[in-house]
């Protein structure tokens, strides 16, 4: 992937920072500009909490070219606290530990590397909220 | 010469004109653990024994970048501080993951400190992370910004078999250092020592460092710390009486117990900031994460004590006051206890495989 894309995504892909339509309050992650339950412009940047759910989920055995050196791991639909749906890796968690409903929270990981010599991608993932937390 | 008079230089020692403080402090360590026993099971066939129990380890998708962000973002939930206030992002370590690139912008941008803010990466060995700290004081201190963050964090690496494999850790430690009025922990003063003495070193390119055996202890360990706290107490009036606790940099368990009997601290002074056999050596985090334990625990009116060390060498003494604050921002973030105790055990396989120790060739 070009060099100016992860440029642009990196605000919402680092800290999970989508937008709110001022006109009905919704949170909307990806930001898409546009509030899809009112269809107003939606541009303000909001910060989610990054707590949220395992909606569903499912594990890769095989991985894409860069991803080779985290098999097996996880790919969840993780519902939000603040609503919206997102499609992250599950880190530090044990493959028999993982369930529907399982609460997790946002942290900032090493996506992939493009090869010994390309850039470093980093990005959110979600891991599972400690005991006392959740 | 009026600024030479308040800012006490005449002693060696660093007191800003403005008083400082840290008013929000974060720390993480990953959750992977190597017991000693796995080491020494494979270089020794378990005859060798280890230096400590267990050190902490890196997942595959970490690196001091993340583990920066993690403990940034504990440090800010603390201080509760806008990040776009903060004026300097400086991270100390010696495993930045780019030659070329610095941390600080990753995790100045994580953060969402972009973009009016200085950004550097700092280098001492295991003393980057109290070198930042040190610049951050001075900034603040200076009337430059009201907010600065210094993050200690490495993942060191031992070589294979070497006598570091089994201690070489890993941890971050972040300090939002502000106006004393709204600090945690007021800093008295502090003290920096530095002689050119090659104990311990790592040439470009190459993956594993090189130390001088018997050369790192007495002319190099000891002498630095104990300079560098001896100097600041002196000039401070004080002794180790007058601490609630102190903590030393943690090359292994012994040093640290050994420079703390020397300057007259007693066990129980020592006790909550050393982590070395739980965690390891964490490097640039090394004493900075045993700080964090500690003000995890302090009472308003405690005074701590923290002297780093750096190979090359180094050492800073940093004097530091709690304030009634503490008790308010502690239970904002997870304590350092808490990621200690979430651990899960990995064999030497998996360690090999994580720290990407093997080469598929
Ligand atoms: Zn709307």
């Amino acid at each position: 992937m070009d060099i100016p894309r992860h440029w642009r995504l990196q605000r919402q892909r680092y800290a999970l920072v989508g937008e709110v339509c001022k006109k009905c309050g919704a949170r909307l992650f990806p930001p898409r500009d546009v509030c899809p339950q009112c269809s107003q412009p939606a541009y303000e940047p909001f910060q989610f909490s990054g707590k949220g759910k395992v909606y569903s989920y499912s594990t890769l055995y095989q991985a894409p070219a860069g991803y080779e050196q985290f098999v097996p791991y996880t790919v969840a639909l993780v519902q939000l606290d603040e609503g919206p749906l997102v499609t992250a890796q599950l880190t530090d968690v044990d493959q028999d530990e993982i369930q529907i409903g399982m609460p997790v929270e946002m942290v900032t990981r090493k996506l992939r590397e493009e090869g010994e010599d390309g850039l470093i991608i980093y990005g959110y993932k979600f891991r599972k909220q400690p005991a006392e937390a959740a | 010469m009026r600024m030479l008079e308040e800012s006490h230089t005449e002693r060696g020692n660093f007191k800003p004109i403005r008083e400082v403080g840290i008013v929000g402090y974060g720390a993480y360590v990953p959750r992977y653990r190597l017991p000693g026993t796995e080491v020494d099971r494979v270089w020794t066939d378990g005859r060798g024994g280890s230096p400590i129990k267990e050190k902490a380890v890196p997942g595959p998708d970490e690196d001091t970048a993340t583990m920066s962000i993690e403990a940034a973002r504990n440090a800010l939930a603390r201080a509760r501080v806008n990040p776009t206030e903060i004026r300097a992002v400086w991270v100390g370590s010696e495993s930045h993951p780019y030659a070329v690139k610095p941390t600080s912008t990753i995790v100045a941008e994580a953060i969402g400190a972009v973009p009016n803010t200085l950004a550097a990466d700092w280098e001492f060995a295991c003393k980057a992370g109290t070198e930042a700290f040190q610049a951050a004081m001075a900034l603040v201190g200076s009337g430059m910004a009201d907010y600065a963050l210094a993050i200690g964090a490495d993942t060191a690496q031992g070589r294979p078999g070497d006598a570091l494999e089994y201690t070489a850790g890993a941890a971050s430690t972040a300090f939002i250092l502000g106006p004393a009025e709204e600090a945690l922990a007021t800093i008295e003063a502090s003290c920096s020592y530095v002689t050119d003495t090659p104990d311990f070193f790592r040439r470009p390119y190459q993956h594993y460092p090189q130390h001088g055996h018997r050369f790192t202890g007495e002319p190099a360990y000891f002498k630095h710390i104990l300079a560098a706290a001896r100097q600041l107490l002196e000039s401070l009036g004080a002794d180790a009486g007058d601490y609630a606790a102190a903590v030393f940099h943690q090359p292994n368990p012994k040093f640290p117990e050994q420079a703390a009997r020397a300057l007259g601290f007693k066990p129980e002074q020592t006790r909550i900031g050393l982590l070395c056999p739980v965690v390891g050596n964490a490097y640039a985090s090394s004493a900075l994460l045993g700080l964090t334990a500690i003000l995890d625990e302090a009472q308003p009116g405690d005074r701590v004590l923290l002297v780093s060390y750096g190979s090359g060498a180094g050492s800073d003494a940093i004097s530091l006051r709690v304030t009634d604050k503490i008790d308010e921002c502690r239970d904002r973030a997870p304590r350092t206890r808490a990621y200690i105790e979430r651990r899960k055990p990995i064999d030497y396989g998996i360690y090999v495989r994580y720290r990407q120790k093997l080469h598929m060739h």
